[in-house]
């Protein structure tokens, strides 16, 4: 482990002979944000629970950024566990693999977490409760691999981005290969109330998540890698520090980031640790950063070392509407009614299931969803005591001033209301990464991040009707542009054929006449 | 199961526009005791007067534009509006005066600009000013603050309702007898007079640093000025830009000419500077929402005030000040956008 010599908070410096096991601090600053109640603690003082395999499994071909997987399996195929289901189709996207063994018996529309869709394509499989394996294959040593060779395999473990972004991660990193990246940065902040997976993660799993990061060192050929945890972790941060001097590796250095909301955004993130702003509309690679959640980093080693791709993820099941908050290990596509029997069933309580965070998750209107990539939290919660009458905004600036972005989302609901869309892109709307802080200080309880969500939607289909009406008037030019040249050729035609036969001479001119009255007689008959 | 679909965050907001209303009156409360004793009960029957005209205002302006009238009086404002014009009112003031500038403050300066939200103008100053420039006379007889060495007539409490019900005084008494010139008036006859600052300060209404009593109200409301701070209700920059604006003016000219000028601590302590510092220029809706522009609002309103009264013909500069920054404050909205992470400064939609 790396001796710390830095400022520490509150102006306390170590001696430099000692070797110190405190992680390093944040040396950026975030603007506004918030200080939330965790409900982290009924789920994180308890061990990781494994969901036993389901009768069935519903497994999205959508689960990551990008375009969905094309199925490589027909119904009635018998699959292994962590057999391939469907690969990815075009640049972006992820495959899909069976997360136990058994039958397909249909690839239909079913219920998933999507925030618009009810339905999505599923391939659905018959347990057969054997849970078989791929026969298992001799993997090569990554290190003796290049990184390119790396990246392919990646690939093919089906890894994303698994702190809910779901974006594929081979692709990520091979975007970061083509920039100058000097910093991988493992999220393990986790700043949203009530979620806990990558905590325990870290408490379990330190050692796969460090081992993870090599591997992702040894991708992307970067020297330094962060990893950043919020600091009301101790447990997980102890963890780490503990197996961080056990494999001694100087590349990686722990990070302590303030525990405010929402610090664990990805361009947050940057920004805290490095503080460097990943600039409007661009990524942490125009910054020499990537990020990737220590769940991904977990599942890479998984999927590298032990060979078994992203078929399974630790999902917290909590809120007064289960009656035992708790991390679970689920199967993906593990339907959430199968999974939320593990945290002691509903209570009472249960009103509206979301999954994902109090902030940024969707709420959905049944448990069939299956438990998929993206899941970091099932949320059972009753009806919150919350958002009285909306009111008019009174402009106390409590929105701006906790707005992470630093954007007036008082002036944007102003905007979005009136369907401004040079005003809304003039004031950052597509800035917005509607992390929901404005929603929770405003007075009016005005849904200033539903607004935000309604106009960013309207924004992109302004943008597509634009794109057809463009594409509509390009076929309309061209067309009328056809219709002229056709017509020049005509003309050109009868010139050409009226010279020919003025240069033939007159008999044949009467010949020509002779035979055009001919073929009028014979149309007149 | 089925579960009802709701809309992200789920999580609820701690405040609401009425709790706010209700903190700022709640912190107004060491100053109104402080000004009904030394000024007596009349600030109460203002304040009743102005409450019931604010009130009755509101509703009938609310069934007028077709809305529930009980949601625009379950937010306080109006009585928050009619608070402020019961501390800038004498506390001899008949009714019809309060009433005018309480309805004028929230019919006109509110409803007609569409309500709490959307009135440019701060309303309560607004009805101020009205009643400032109809009835100049009634706005001008302050009574002398009760401090035992000061001359002083006491009228009672039914006294001073049949003032301010009719008017009149009781037969044996003059407004001479019962008002005195308020700290600013003095000042600014005095020295209209061609006697100097100094000379004025020894007048028996004059205190340690504004007037004998006033700066007691005065240090009653900053008081309340800085629970709301803590509560962060209002926010540092407003009241500190009024200080600044007024102070450091008021500090240069009264080194340069300490003759014709009173230093920062009157200045500070006479007339509303402090009330206008952490509840007039405070009230959100009329003021710049920027960081940075609430700071220029403050300076502006200060610098203002503190102009009008060495300036102008008023004694106290408080409510144009602020109703002459109200009308800046688009362009200062305008001018002190704060800059979007991830964008540079001045490039589009970065001021």
């Amino acid at each position: 482990m790396r001796t710390v010599r830095r400022a520490l908070p509150r102006g306390l410096h170590h001696d430099e002979t000692i070797v110190v096991s405190a992680p390093t601090y944040d040396l950026g600053k975030l603007h506004g944000g918030l200080r939330l109640p965790s409900h982290k603690q009924g789920s994180a003082a308890k061990a990781i629970v494994d969901v036993p395999v389901p009768p069935q499994l519903m497994l999205p071909v959508e689960q990551h950024v990008g375009h969905p997987a094309q199925p490589v399996v027909a119904v009635g195929d018998t699959v292994l566990k962590g057999q391939l289901l469907a690969e990815p189709d075009g640049e972006l996207g992820a495959p899909v693999h069976a997360s136990s063994s058994g039958k397909i018996v249909a690839i239909e529309p079913w219920p998933v977490s999507r925030r618009l869709g009810d339905k999505a394509p599923c391939i659905v499989i018959e347990c057969d409760g054997r849970d078989q394996p791929m026969p298992a294959i001799a993997s090569e040593d990554y290190t003796s691999q290049t990184p390119a060779d790396l990246l392919l395999r990646i690939l093919d473990g089906g890894i994303v981005g698994l702190g809910g972004a779901v974006f594929p991660t081979a692709q990520k990193l091979m975007q970061a290969r083509t920039c100058e990246t000097e910093f991988l940065i493992l999220n393990g902040v986790e700043c949203e109330p009530y979620i806990s997976c990558d905590d325990v993660l870290m408490r379990e799993h330190a050692t796969e998540i460090l081992s993870g990061a090599q591997v992702l060192l040894h991708a992307l050929q970067v020297d330094t890698c962060f990893i950043a945890v919020e600091s009301d972790k101790p447990e997980a941060i102890a963890r780490l520090e503990e197996v961080l001097s056990d494999i001694n590796d100087e590349r990686i250095v722990l990070k302590l980031v303030p525990t405010i909301y929402p610090s664990g955004g990805e361009d947050q993130l940057v920004q805290l640790v490095t503080n460097r702003e990943v600039p409007s509309g661009g990524l942490p690679t125009d910054v020499g950063c990537i990020v990737q959640n220590v769940g991904t980093a977990a599942a890479v080693h998984d999927w590298i070392l032990r060979n078994e791709p992203l078929i399974s993820r630790v999902t917290t099941i909590t809120g007064d509407g289960v009656a035992s908050p708790v991390n679970v290990r689920a199967r993906i596509g593990t339907p959430v009614e199968k999974v939320i029997q593990h945290a002691g069933g509903y209570t009472e309580l249960a009103r509206h299931l979301i999954i994902g965070g109090p902030m940024t998750g969707k709420s959905v209107t049944t448990d069939d969803v299956p438990v998929v990539k993206a899941s970091n939290c099932v949320l059972v919660v009753s009806t919150p005591p919350f958002k009285g009458k909306e009111l008019a905004c009174i402009r106390c600036g409590d929105c701006a001033a906790v707005c992470p972005v630093q954007l007036l989302p008082q002036q944007l609901s102003w905007y979005a209301r009136a369907d401004d869309e040079e005003k809304l892109r003039e004031f950052g709307l597509t800035d917005c990464i509607e992390c929901g802080c404005c929603d929770l200080v405003c007075p009016s309880h005005i849904p200033l991040t539903a607004d935000f969500r309604i106009a960013k939607g309207r924004i992109r289909e302004l943008a597509d009707e634009k794109a057809r009406a463009e594409r509509a008037r390009q076929r309309f030019e061209a067309r009328n542009q056809r219709l002229v040249q056709e017509r020049e050729e005509r003309e050109a035609e009868l010139a050409r054929q009226k010279q020919s036969a003025k240069s033939a001479g007159p008999a044949a001119i009467a010949e020509i006449l002779k035979r055009k009255q001919q073929a009028r007689k014979d149309d007149s008959a | 199961m089925k579960f009802t679909r709701i809309e992200a965050p789920y999580w609820s907001a701690e405040t609401n526009v009425a709790s706010l209303m209700l903190q700022v009156l709640a912190a107004l409360v060491p100053a109104a005791l402080a000004h009904v004793w030394f000024f007596g009960p009349g600030f109460i029957f203002n304040l009743l007067v102005a409450s019931i005209f604010a009130i009755a205002g509101e509703a009938v302006m609310m069934w007028v534009r077709g809305r529930p009238p009980e949601a625009a009086l379950s937010d306080y404002s109006a009585i928050v509006t009619a608070a402020l014009l019961a501390f800038a009112l004498p506390s001899l003031t008949p009714w019809w005066v309060t009433a005018t500038g309480a309805l004028f403050g929230v019919v006109v300066a509110k409803h007609l600009y569409g309500g709490l939200g959307f009135n440019i103008f701060n309303p309560a100053m607004a009805g101020y000013v009205v009643i400032l420039v109809t009835f100049p006379t009634h706005l001008n007889l302050w009574v002398a603050p009760r401090m035992g060495d000061i001359d002083y007539q006491h009228l009672s409490v039914i006294q001073t309702l049949a003032f301010t019900l009719t008017g009149n005084l009781p037969d044996a008494l003059t407004f001479d007898a019962v008002s005195r010139a308020t700290p600013l008036d003095a000042m600014k006859s005095g020295l209209n007079n061609m006697a100097t600052a100094i000379e004025v300060r020894a007048n028996p209404v004059m205190g340690d640093f504004g007037g004998r009593g006033w700066e007691w109200i005065g240090n009653f409301i900053a008081i309340g000025g800085f629970w709301l701070l803590i509560r962060k209700i209002i926010r540092w920059q407003i009241p500190v830009g009024v200080g600044v604006g007024l102070l450091v003016p008021a500090t240069i000219i009264f080194l340069i000419d300490p003759g014709t000028s009173p230093g920062p601590g009157f200045h500070l302590f006479a007339g509303a500077s402090i009330l206008c510092a952490f509840f007039i220029a405070t009230d959100p809706v009329s003021a710049a929402t920027s960081t940075r522009g609430r700071f220029i609002y403050g300076l502006g309103i200060g610098f203002l005030i503190w102009c009008i009264r060495r300036w102008g013909s008023y004694a106290d500069g408080v409510a144009f000040a602020v109703l002459i920054m109200n009308m800046a404050v688009p362009a200062i909205d305008k001018f002190t956008r704060p800059r979007i992470v991830g964008h540079r400064r001045g490039e589009d939609g970065n001021g």
